[in-house]
């Protein structure tokens, strides 16, 4: 099993040095078809990826299987998330009142760094230079460790996988299991290397490896006065905040140390207590394929002599509302980052996470990184338009639409002459047909766009139903040759001519 | 320039294409769902599934009757002390494994289940007397009472009141030795969800099997920083 999620080159050592930290966690490193080249010509990263990606979406089936209601919660998570965006304001207020009602403090930010303004005032009031820290997708995106780094504080994370990528100066490439590129070997020798106390004579086994994380995390637990965490869910209602883990390392976090700071996407709402019935069975499920995770924390404000007895709620706009203001695209703010949608991703089990660039990968990414930063992107071009995303989504958001969408408005944008519009949708249509031409199951995709369909169909596209009638509105397209991905990434690499492997 | 609450609550407003207008009526959201199973809670069916999920977890289950409890606790923690003991020689292990401590109870557990423990084994916490993380690290278990177990999912729902005590105790100790009694359990989400609802204040913990990580080339190993071992005690 050693080479499970190896790197290509066998013999060599192991690097231990990651991608290192960017400047803009949603935006960094190669462009998406650069970057996803260099994945591609990795075939052990491939076959890694394909293994893992395969082990959890049969551990999804099998437990989302044995619901017989599971339909049913898709519709109330997703009839419930629309409700939330429409109510978002009053619903925020709400919360608001609730946690400061219970003795928290909220605080608002426009952006990453009024957010990390916010945590680095609480944390040096504390006078203390470390935290620790849960798994967070928010204060991924707002590169709050940096942040806290330059104020002198080192924020430790305690999740095994984070802690991974945090020691090798890395980033993380899955939602969910952010080390998933790197393989046991690997682990081994970037704990021997950056972890001070981790035993000279570990082995690559994973139980050892997990329990030289704990000893060094414990001591650390113990004696932590800040934590700081992200949300799952915030209940409108009442002000309770919830937290999803596996390991116990956000129990610890959130119930040891005296101060606890949560921040928190003005998204991540659900109007009553009771709506928590329906996310708690959708997300363990669809995310680690399980029942339910080992742990869940729910906590409102301040409880008297039990956990943090200072509390600060953090709500982060940083682009949302832009997401919001867009209706074609408002629902990627619906996503509970269960990570399902990476999993059946053919581009994603091909490429990896670091291909896209963002903390947010995969088909999630492609659509959410692009409205998040309203900069133009080429991340709406990294999927297939296969569909599988939609279909195991547990809030049942459409990314296939939603990615046409934001193809059809890089071409506008760009105002590109005809011949630059054919280029990129001839890259999506190769895309797609590698992807095709690769599985069968994709083939197979129920929900092939119709778009995909009426260029089988006819030559050349004169309209397209909305949102493609934007991109049709003006130009006939001509029906992409039939050619293999490969063939496509070989005619790229030609044009691209001396362009170094790799770099970044 | 205006605060940024302001601001963002105006930016979310402006997203919606709303103005200062009075919000619309929550939807109405489909809730085709169960909103309970169809054994009645407490009923064999649901505990056999109980069972059976927490095994899957890896979870330790004794179904005693309410007399034995004392007995059963008793002989878990006298197999919890060996096994540490037995631990201290190997220095690997070591590191990782309390040495012989005390057994952490919150104050107000109910003492009849602590019959076969020496007094002196038994440190009570309270919210007003708490013990210190360091205090907590050296313990060898803890036992606690809890609030509902849902039977689908093998999950148990502790609400820190009196008898399942402040949420540290059940996390630092590396032994959870959890008292369920029978009509505590029904068999769904929804259900649980429901009878929580009713003090959503408290703080919650919802425990299915002992911590575990999945991390490392998504192989499971159980028990990193939580308690590595999980008892239940269904008692009827
Ligand atoms: S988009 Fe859907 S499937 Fe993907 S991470 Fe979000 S909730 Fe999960």
């Amino acid at each position: 099993m050693s080479t499970f999620l190896g790197m290509p080159d066998a013999g060599a050592p192991a690097t231990v040095s990651g991608v290192g930290r960017p400047d803009d966690p949603l935006h960094w490193g190669a462009t998406f078809p650069d970057a996803a080249r260099t994945a591609l010509a990795d075939e052990q990263l491939r076959r890694n990826l394909g293994n893992a990606t395969s082990t959890i979406r049969a551990k999804r089936a099998r437990v989302v299987g044995e619901v017989p209601d599971w339909e049913a919660l898709r519709d109330a998570g997703s009839a419930l998330k629309t409700d939330v965006m429409t109510r978002l304001p009053e619903l925020l207020e709400e919360l608001e009142r609730n946690v400061t009602a219970r003795g928290g403090v909220v605080h608002w930010a426009r952006d990453a760094a009024e957010a990390n303004r916010i945590v680095a005032g609480i944390v040096r009031a504390k006078e203390t230079d470390e935290v620790v820290k849960v798994k967070s997708m928010a204060t991924q995106e707002i590169g709050l460790n940096e942040a806290l780094a330059e104020e002198g504080v080192a924020a430790v994370e305690t999740d095994l996988a984070e802690l991974i990528v945090q020691l090798a100066d890395d980033m993380p490439s899955h939602i969910l299991v952010p080390a998933i590129h790197r393989n046991r070997t690997e682990i081994r020798d970037i704990f021997l290397e950056r972890m001070a106390d981790a035993p000279p004579d570990l082995t690559d086994v994973p139980r050892e490896l997990a329990m030289a994380a704990r000893a060094h995390l414990r001591r650390k637990f113990l004696s932590a006065k800040v934590a700081v965490s992200g949300a799952n869910f915030a209940v409108a209602d009442t002000g309770t905040l919830a937290v999803v883990e596996s390991e116990g390392n956000g129990r610890m976090c959130l119930t040891l140390p005296e101060t606890l700071v949560t921040v928190m996407g003005i998204e991540k709402l659900v109007p009553t207590f009771d709506d928590l019935e329906v996310f708690l069975q959708l997300l363990p499920r669809s995310s680690t394929g399980e029942r339910m995770n080992p742990y869940t924390s729910l906590w409102t404000g301040v409880t008297p002599g039990d956990g943090p007895q200072e509390f600060h709620l953090v709500l982060l706009d940083n682009g949302r509302t832009k997401v919001l203001a867009d209706e074609a695209g408002r629902s990627a703010l619906h996503c509970i980052r269960c990570s399902a949608c990476l999993n059946v991703c053919p581009v994603y089990e091909r490429v990896g996470g670091h291909a896209y660039g963002s903390v947010y990968p995969g088909p999630i990414g492609a659509i959410l990184t692009p409205q998040l930063t309203g900069e133009k992107s080429d991340l709406p071009y990294a999927s297939t338009l296969c569909g599988a995303c939609y279909q195991v989504c547990p809030v049942k958001i459409d990314i296939p639409s939603i990615l046409v969408e934001l193809r059809a408005r890089e071409v506008e944008l760009s105002g590109a002459a005809p011949d630059t519009a054919d280029r990129v949708w001839q890259a999506a249509m190769k895309a797609a047909s590698y992807a095709m031409a690769d599985g069968g199951r994709f083939r197979r995709a129920a929900r092939l766009p119709r778009a995909l369909r009426a260029i089988a169909r006819h030559g050349v596209i004169r309209r397209l139903p909305f949102p493609g009638s934007l991109w049709t509105r003006s130009r006939d397209l001509p029906e992409p040759p039939r050619q293999t991905f490969h063939d496509w990434w070989a005619a790229r690499e030609r044009r691209a001519g001396t362009r170094q492997e790799g770099e970044r | 320039m205006s605060d940024a609450r302001t601001e963002v609550l105006a930016r979310v407003r402006e997203a919606l294409g709303r103005g200062t207008d009075a919000a619309p009526a929550p939807a109405v959201v489909p809730r085709g769902y169960r909103p309970a199973g169809e054994h009645a809670p407490g009923s064999e069916p649901v505990l056999e599934l109980l069972v059976d999920r927490l095994v899957d977890y890896r979870a330790h289950v004794h179904r005693v009757a309410g007399a034995e409890v004392a007995d059963v606790v008793a002989r878990l923690v006298e197999e919890v002390r060996t096994v540490a003991a037995a631990d201290a020689d190997d220095s690997h292990r070591a590191a990782a494994r309390p040495a012989p401590g005390s057994v952490v109870v919150p104050d107000g557990l109910d003492r009849a289940w602590l019959a076969g423990l020496s007094g002196d084994d038994v440190r009570a916490d309270a919210r007003d007397e708490p013990l210190t993380a360091t205090e907590l690290d050296g313990a060898c278990a803890v036992v606690t009472a809890a609030r509902v177990a849902v039977a689908e999912t093998g999950t148990i729902v502790l609400d820190a009141e009196p008898d399942q005590g402040r949420r540290a105790i059940s996390l630092v100790p590396d032994v959870h030795v959890c008292v369920v009694r029978t009509d505590q359990v029904v068999q769904t989400v929804p259900e649980a969800v429901r009878l929580l609802g009713e003090h959503p204040g408290r703080p919650q913990t919802w425990i299915s099997g002992p911590s575990a990580t999945s991390d490392i080339e998504l192989d499971r190993v159980e028990g990193v920083h939580g308690p590595r071992t999980l008892h239940v005690l269904l008692v009827s």
